[in-house]
Order: C-alpha cells, then structure tokens, then sequence
C-alpha cells in the first residue's frame, strides 16, 4: 500500500482524498482474517466510498467479455459487493472516500467493530491528525511522503501526474490519463465516463473517481 | 506479453493504455507490436482493457470502410475489440519483470501482493519500526518511467556504503548476492521492471546522511524515485522528532500514511505464548 502513499498534489489537493485500509499481519493475527476484512469492507461500504478494493480488483473493473453494445450504453454502476465477496485470503483491502466526514464516520464504526487488524489511513498529514483527534485516537505510526524525485525531468505536468499517481501501481499510463484529459476538454467524452475509464486500470480499487473528477473539470478550463 | 498478429485490428485503443508506452503500431505490417525490450510484463493491456471477442475480419473491413469516407468512430477508449493480447509463460531472468511489474503476482519473499513487505502497516503488531527509529521506502521508476537493476544497484551500493540494514524480507534483498556490498544478481541487472522498493532503517538521527545519499545518488538513475520515511509516534499519538529533522533540513511532506494502533495479535498460539511469557516471567 505504499501506493497510497505517494500520490502528486498538496495538503488542499487532498481534501476529497481520504483512504482506510485493513491490512492483517502475517503469522501475527492472520488467522480467520477473512471475516474481518469482509466486516470492514461491508463498513466502508455503507458510507458511500468513492471506490474500494481487495488487491484484486476494485469496484470499477475491466470486462473480459465486453458486449459491443457497450460503446452506447456502458455501465457504469459500482459494484462493492462483489469486491467483499471475492475477499479470499488475508491480504489488503481499501475503501477511498472523498471526505473527511465519510471517512470519519467509517472509521468510528470500524473502532467500534474492534476487528483487531491494523487500519491505516492515507491522506495529507493534516487530514489524518484531523480524523484522530475527532475520533479519539492515538496514531501509532506515520509514513511521510517525501514526493517524486525526478533530477532528469522524466515526468509529465502536474495535470497528468495528478491523474495518473492515484494508481500507485502505475497501471494508469500518463498516455491514458493525457487521452482521457484532452477527450474531456475536446467535449469527446464526460469527466464521469472518463474517470471510470481510468479507475477500471487500478487493480487494488485505491483510484479516486471523486478526486479525479474535481481535477478533470478543473483541467477542462485551465489548460496547462 | 504478445499481441496475436492475426486477432489484431490495429484499432490503436491499447498504445495509450501500456505504462511504458512499449506498444506501436508497426506499419510494415499494420498491427500493434510491442517493444519487448521496453515491455515490463504488467499486464495492463491484457487485464486492464476490457474485451470484445469479436470477429477480426469483419472489424477490419468496418474500419476499412469507415475509414475510405473518412468515418470516425468514438469506441470505448479501455476496449480490445479482438482480444488480441496474449499472457506468454516467462522465464528467469525475464519472470522478474512480471514480478516485480504486475501487483496481482504475489513476491514469494513476502508472501503479499505488491514490492515491498507490509513496513508501517502492521507496525502496531510488528513492531517492525519502534521509538527512535525511521523506516525507509525508497521506491524506484514509478510513476510512468521504469527501472532497470543496474539502477537499483547503484542506489543499494550507495546505502550499503554508508551500512544501513536492508529489510530482510523485502524482494530487492533477496535479489542481493552481497548484503554488505548492496549487490544484486548479475543476470538481472539490464532487466526493466515498473518499479521496485528498497527498505531499509536506520536510528532517527541518521535521517539527514541517508536521505543525503539517496539524493546523491539518484542523480545518477535513469529514472525517478519516491522516498517515505516513517517512525513510530509517542505515547500520545504525537510525531515531532522526525517531522523536525525533515524541516531542518528542508524536504516538503504533505501526504501520509498514518498506522491508526487499532491492530493486535489474536492467533490463538501466539497469544498463548505471549500469555506463556508473562507467567514465567512473574513467576521468576
């Protein structure tokens, strides 16, 4: 989950970006951690999250058999059950919610559920110490984020970055996310198509479709 | 990673999608090609594009015919009308790409999906960083450039020169021939991967030299990095003395990952034998 870590962007930018995650600890509290996880998605799923996923796939996903009417009417809907249901194994599994209230809420009623498991928070510095205070919890860790370290100027503008990091795996190319900005802005296709298009190459379900959005209506009147 | 020559319409849909942008469309015989030597096997085309299964041939003379009045369809940009791509099975040293490229393939070093181990996630349970301590994860050629192993070799050998200790269970340690030298396996050096992570740790007061190093050395990569430091906060869920040390020395971080201490051990045997433990040592 350090693909969580490091997506481009300030404090501000980050404030429809708030992801919880459950993780168990290998031959430390692993046993029946299934049902845990499940618990915890089921949780984040009734607080509307903008998208989650089990390191599998997310609730926005590619087809391996696409009806060719789709190109009229693709669907659209997301579907967090069966990302609860095909939890399998013990492993990850993330919920992004596109603010701090949602994400709040999720997390008190994960406290309350006292799944035993590690639940991490990624966000910017101010919103996680946020979230705590209110909900009364003592961080036990931190992990900052020192950003992308580029001395050859190999990367795209801030735009694509912003698009493209928030899959920290790198399954969202710059080229797609470049394609899906200059669609937008050509009026070829919706900001809500286009973020699908791009949350359905994020194979851990961590894409933001909320924050996307936001940046590609931003993008659509400022070009950079 | 192949594309079927003979399923392929060279629709074009799949070259925006490959994050190395490995995929062309060859005009000598008018079908997607892939770079191999660029190519990283993360199956983004193949996964990530949806598909259509339908006839090649009759695709191609729609598109023909679309394109001889200048037609232009607007597709669904995520979709392989064809289902042209094809998951070829990989030997070593080649399969390291796919490893270390591909998240939904599990490292057997870690036994987890993904290229670093579970660092300050399970920290509440593992105490893998403690008080006093920083954790390092040193991410290499993510996003969208890629990375050799002669790149990550030339940063493990700058941070084994300065004798930091690698995380045992991270799949770049495995890869080492030397921990000392912070070598890695011969054969794998001119092998491309989408990225790859270096952790190691340190006392907190060596935060400054070793993201010195770090930087230093990164000038030397074709490629880009990602740093996280993390460290264990006090007693009352505060973080001062690394978030100091990091302003002192004028790194920006605004983004975290914040490990919420709601973790605990609860398989049956090690609670027994932390129960175990206690007993003895009251006993004594």
């Amino acid at each position: 989950m350090t693909n969580t870590l490091h997506r481009y962007g300030n404090s501000e930018s980050f404030r429809d970006d708030y992801i919880l995650f459950a993780i168990p600890c290998k031959g430390k509290n692993d046993e029946g951690a299934v049902e845990k996880l499940k618990t915890f998605l089921r949780i984040c799923a009734r607080h509307q999250p903008a998208n989650m996923g089990n390191s599998t796939f997310g609730s926005y996903k590619a087809s391996p058999h696409l009806n060719p009417t789709s190109h009229w009417n693709r669907d659209y809907t997301q579907d967090c059950e069966s990302v609860i249901d095909a939890v399998q194994k013990p492993g990850t599994v993330a919920a992004v919610f596109e603010g701090k209230q949602k994400a709040e809420a999720a997390l008190r009623e994960v406290i309350q559920a006292d799944l035993g498991l590690s639940i991490n928070m990624s966000t910017s510095v101010e919103g996680a110490q946020s979230c705590c205070e209110s909900t009364g919890i003592k961080r036990h860790s931190v992990e900052y984020s020192l950003g992308f370290w580029d001395p050859h100027d190999h990367l795209p503008n801030s735009q694509v970055l912003e698009l493209s990091t928030m899959c920290g795996h790198g399954m969202v190319s710059f080229n797609m996310a470049k394609k899906m900005l200059d669609m937008v802005r050509e009026g070829r296709r919706s900001p809500e198509a286009a973020v699908l298009t791009l949350a359905r190459f994020c194979p851990c379900g961590v894409y933001n479709p909320a924050r996307a959005r936001r940046l590609l209506e931003d993008a659509r009147t400022r070009q950079r | 990673m192949q594309i079927d020559p003979k399923k392929c319409v060279a629709c074009g849909n799949c070259i925006p999608v490959c994050p190395m942008g490995a995929i062309y469309i060859d005009p000598a015989i008018r079908r997607a090609t892939i770079n191999y030597d660029e190519c990283v096997e993360c199956s983004t085309c193949y996964r990530g594009m949806s598909q259509e299964h339908l006839n090649p041939v009759m695709v191609r003379t729609i598109r023909g015919l679309a394109k001889m009045f200048r037609f232009r369809f607007e597709p669904e940009p995520d979709v392989c009308p064809t289902a042209a791509f094809v998951m070829e099975e990989l030997e070593w040293p080649r399969i390291a790409r796919r490893v270390f490229s591909d998240p939904l393939v599990e490292h057997k070093s870690t036994g987890i999906h993904g290229r670093g181990t579970e660092e300050v996630k399970t920290n509440d349970v593992a105490h893998r960083v403690g008080l006093g301590e920083a954790g390092y994860v040193i991410e290499f050629g993510r996003p969208g450039v890629g990375v050799r192993f002669r790149d990550i070799q030339k940063m493990t050998q700058g941070l084994a020169a300065i004798r930091v200790d690698f995380e045992a269970k991270n799949p770049i340690t495995h890869l080492m021939t030397d921990r000392s030298t912070g070598e890695l396996k011969p054969d794998l050096l001119n092998e491309k991967i989408l990225s790859a992570i270096v952790e190691i740790k340190t006392p907190i007061a060596r935060v400054p030299e070793v993201l010195e190093t770090v930087t230093r050395v990164s000038k030397q990569l074709e490629t880009v990095i990602a740093v996280g430091v993390s460290t264990r906060c006090d007693e009352r869920g505060e973080e001062k003395v690394l978030s100091a040390l990091l302003d002192e020395h004028g790194y920006s971080y605004y983004r975290a990952k914040t490990n919420l201490g709601l973790g605990r051990v609860t398989n049956v045997e090690k609670v027994e034998e932390a129960a175990r433990d206690e007993h003895l040592a009251s006993v004594r």
